[in-house]
């Protein structure tokens, strides 16, 4: 088993869908002007979370002192932008889980959309960790056509 | 500086302290330990998301 980051292809079709919504601005699918929530979840090392992944599960979560299943709130504070041909968004602050014990290892994050049936949105990875009483933050790229988390180009 | 560890709030002067980093092509790690008579008490870690691997892994093309 193995983690792998990508954009989820079930997340393209949803978007083609008008799925999601990071925003309340534009988004006609939706019949409140209200961003939907989304959610960051840790995965272990062990875990198969990858571009086949459509909806958080808690099977290989992470679980330990101080974390909930399910992961904390993902902060779009801005709204989705584009320059050129390439449209973007990050989330506008680091995700971060304060006061946990992981002490299996994990390498993998999930973000999910938790008002539209928990739908998966993507995944990213990184160096496997363990946190000990401790405090586990991911810190986003710059949000720009360049580097921004999600892009569409 | 109190520290939260396995044990409780403890004063940082009686841990010793490891810190760390690594950076490779798809993110900046570093992390911060408190050790307390051989026993780790104490690890966070910071990762820092970097362009290279998302922009190839994340942009996709549609259609």
């Amino acid at each position: 088993m193995a983690n792998t980051q990508a954009m989820c292809t079930s997340f393209k079709v949803d978007l083609l869908n008008a799925v999601h919504a990071f925003n309340g601005t534009g988004v006609p699918a939706h019949t409140a002007s209200t961003a939907d929530t989304f959610k960051a979840a840790l995965y272990l090392a062990s875990a198969t979370v990858n571009a086949s992944t459509t909806a958080y599960s808690s099977t290989n979560e992470v679980s330990g002192t101080g974390y909930t299943a399910g992961g904390v709130t993902v902060t779009f504070g801005t709204a989705p932008s584009s320059t050129s041909t390439t449209a973007f968004i990050t989330p506008s602050a680091s995700i971060t889980f304060s006061a946990v014990t992981l002490s299996t290892a994990f390498d993998a994050v999930l973000i999910y959309n938790s008002t539209q049936s928990n739908k998966a949105v993507s995944v990213h990875t990184f160096g496997s960790q363990t946190v000990t009483a401790g405090t586990f933050t991911l810190t986003m790229p710059t949000n720009d056509s360049s580097t921004g988390l999600i892009r569409l180009a | 500086m109190i520290v939260t560890t396995t044990k409780g709030e403890m004063d940082d002067s009686l841990l010793e302290k490891r810190e760390g980093s690594d950076e490779t092509d798809n993110e900046t790690i570093s992390f911060t330990e408190y050790w307390l008579d051989g026993e780790m008490v104490h690890r966070s870690v910071h990762v820092v998301l970097k362009r290279n691997v998302f922009s190839e892994g994340i942009t996709q093309m549609i259609g």
